[in-house]
């Protein structure tokens, strides 16, 4: 049982470090850095996926650009990715980061915003054009309420990937959670290692927990069929 | 009324699905379009409120060409029930069935009032208006659908097959509802089924479509089942036509026996072989064989007049005496329609 005794040691050397929780290397700062990295490159992401993958959903023309995007986002390896923008465009801002984190969020956003879309069963569909409803008001009252579920899904996945991916990051000299495993690595600080990976689980447990408290309140009981309405 | 004037639908591909149909739904009453898969009966239909447009000829709603309307705007004005109930699973059933109010722009509580008014009038418990789709049963969605589609009170009412996905029991009273409703509102419904009885049960006249999108006969349902047109209709119609025709006869003039009942109780002697037995209301009880006196047996009964033939032929069929008790709208027994009666009347029936 040594190991848990050393585990449990590094945690309380680096959570009890008053020096860590002070500063731009602490860990309220470090915290507030990777939330603003994934929450710009999320963000991002919906904007461009989530029209993209209603549009193509709902019209039927374009299917296979979802496919590739789909295929695409299988193949990028993250960490080339990351390093060939910050090779080819500097370190001196974030965007380099940034970029290749949209990409690899775009992709699973757009699929199942496409599939959720274009899965919504046809007579319903046929139910909205019939009661009189328009091209727009089908989609925005009808398809995407019903498909919400799938929509949030694809951001669910593109924001763990994103949590996971802004802490490789640090790799090419990014802020962000990251930096406590990298430099502990490099510094043989197995207390900073240990310290930052149970920072980034509890990050990525509290992003999934907002997700699932965005669903709870977004998505109606009628969609996601939760009893003991009313 | 709904005038179809020489409408072919032809698709790129070549394929004929409705091929120079020229028919009238008259205002006020029920048309049903019936015939195989492939004859084009929800084409038809759904040429109608522009879900599909006609390839030629044209459509004419009161005498205006619907091809000239806004496809939304025309829809808005026509009722339209399909298969599946097509409720939006996300809106609870009030809103649902205020889904058209809502798209003409009513004010909010004016479109929910009128909607808890149609959850009454199709049979519905008020208490669902709450609810959501998946937590009615396959009959109540079907009830809603409806609902819906009378909500902002259309002239039009199109039904696609409405009431082919839920069991026998459930669809009966649906069709009977159906009716009870139309004896209402009056509307000019066109109705899409393949089934030939809830075709002759349901339309004021029918169409009977064969493949390729051809009318084969359009008359009303006694003439259709007299009078088939040809061996398709014929064939369609199915074998046990004569008994359907029935459906038809009145038991009107049905000549009942009152000498027969005799009250609970009571014992004694009767030449005749078979008595029945009715309680202090004039209630029937069952029938007493003249052989074995202790034992009741089963009965049958019909509502003269307003049942037909059939039901009171259906009612002796289900009593060992062979003899169909005709009650009243209370129940009351009014008297007994023997085997003799019956014969008489079928015969009259065979000639008249």
């Amino acid at each position: 049982m040594s190991w848990v005794t050393a585990f449990l040691g590094w945690l309380a050397e680096f959570f009890g470090d008053g020096a860590n929780w002070t500063g731009s290397d602490g860990i309220p700062a470090r915290l507030l850095e990777h939330l603003e990295f994934s929450a710009l490159a999320l963000a991002l992401a919906v904007l461009v996926a989530v029209p993209l993958g209603l549009a193509i959903g709902h019209t039927g023309r374009g299917g296979m650009l979802v496919v590739v995007a789909a295929n695409l986002a299988r193949a990028l390896p993250t960490l080339g990715l990351l390093v060939m923008f910050v090779l080819l465009l500097g370190a001196s801002s974030i965007w380099p980061v940034i970029i290749p984190l949209v990409l690899l969020a775009v992709p699973p956003i757009l699929v199942n915003t496409y599939e959720g879309i274009k899965g919504v069963d046809p007579e319903l569909r046929d139910a909205a054009y019939g009661m009189g409803l328009r091209g727009g008001q089908v989609l925005g009252r009808v398809l995407v309420p019903v498909a919400l579920p799938l929509i949030l899904l694809g951001c669910r996945l593109s924001a763990i990937q994103v949590v996971a991916t802004t802490t490789v990051a640090a790799y090419t000299g990014l802020g962000g959670l990251g930096r406590y495993v990298i430099d502990g690595f490099a510094t043989k600080d197995y207390a900073s290692v240990v310290g930052g990976s149970v920072l980034i689980v509890l990050f990525a447990l509290f992003v999934q927990a907002v997700f699932a408290l965005v669903q709870r309140v977004t998505v109606s009981p009628g969609v996601s069929r939760r009893l003991n309405i009313r | 009324m709904i005038t179809f004037d020489a409408v072919t639908k032809r698709y790129p591909d070549g394929t004929v699905a409705v091929d120079d149909l020229s028919f009238e739904a008259p205002t006020g009453e029920i048309t049903v379009l019936v015939g195989p898969s492939g004859c084009g009966k929800t084409t038809s239909l759904r040429m109608i409120n522009r879900m599909i447009d006609a390839s030629e000829g044209r459509i004419l709603l009161d005498g205006v060409p619907v091809q000239g309307i806004d496809p939304p705007t025309l829809r808005r004005g026509i009722g339209y029930v399909i298969q599946q109930a097509g409720l939006f699973p996300h809106r609870k059933i009030v809103d649902n069935i205020a889904t058209v109010p809502y798209l003409l722009g009513w004010d909010r509580k004016k479109a929910r009032t009128r909607a808890m008014e149609l959850l009454e009038r199709v049979g519905l418990d008020p208490a669902l208006a709450g609810r959501y789709p998946f937590q009615l049963s396959g009959g109540q969605q079907q009830r809603v659908g409806v609902a819906r589609a009378l909500a902002a009170d259309p002239p039009v009412l199109l039904m696609d097959e409405p009431f082919s996905a839920v069991d026998p029991i459930v669809r009966t009273s649906l069709q009977d509802e159906l009716l009870r409703l139309q004896s209402e509102l009056n509307k000019t419904i066109v109705f899409v089924t393949h089934d030939i009885d809830e075709a002759i049960k349901l339309g004021d006249q029918v169409a009977v479509l064969r493949v390729g999108g051809r009318l084969a006969q359009l008359a009303d349902p006694k003439t259709l089942l007299a009078e088939p047109a040809d061996d398709f209709v014929r064939e369609f119609l199915g074998h046990d036509r004569g008994i359907r025709r029935l459906q038809f006869v009145s038991t009107e003039g049905l000549r009942l026996r009152t000498d027969l009942t005799v009250p609970e109780g009571s014992e004694g002697g009767s030449p005749e072989p078979w008595l029945l037995v009715v309680d202090g209301d004039g209630r029937p009880v069952g029938w007493r064989a003249a052989a074995r006196p202790g034992e009741l047996e089963p009965y049958g009964t019909f509502v003269r007049g307003r049942d037909s033939m059939r039901a009171a032929l259906d009612a002796a069929l289900l009593s060992p005496s062979g003899c169909s008790v005709a009650v009243d709208e209370q129940g009351k027994v009014v008297g007994v329609a023997t085997r003799e009666a019956l014969d008489e009347a079928l015969a009259e029936a065979v000639h008249g």
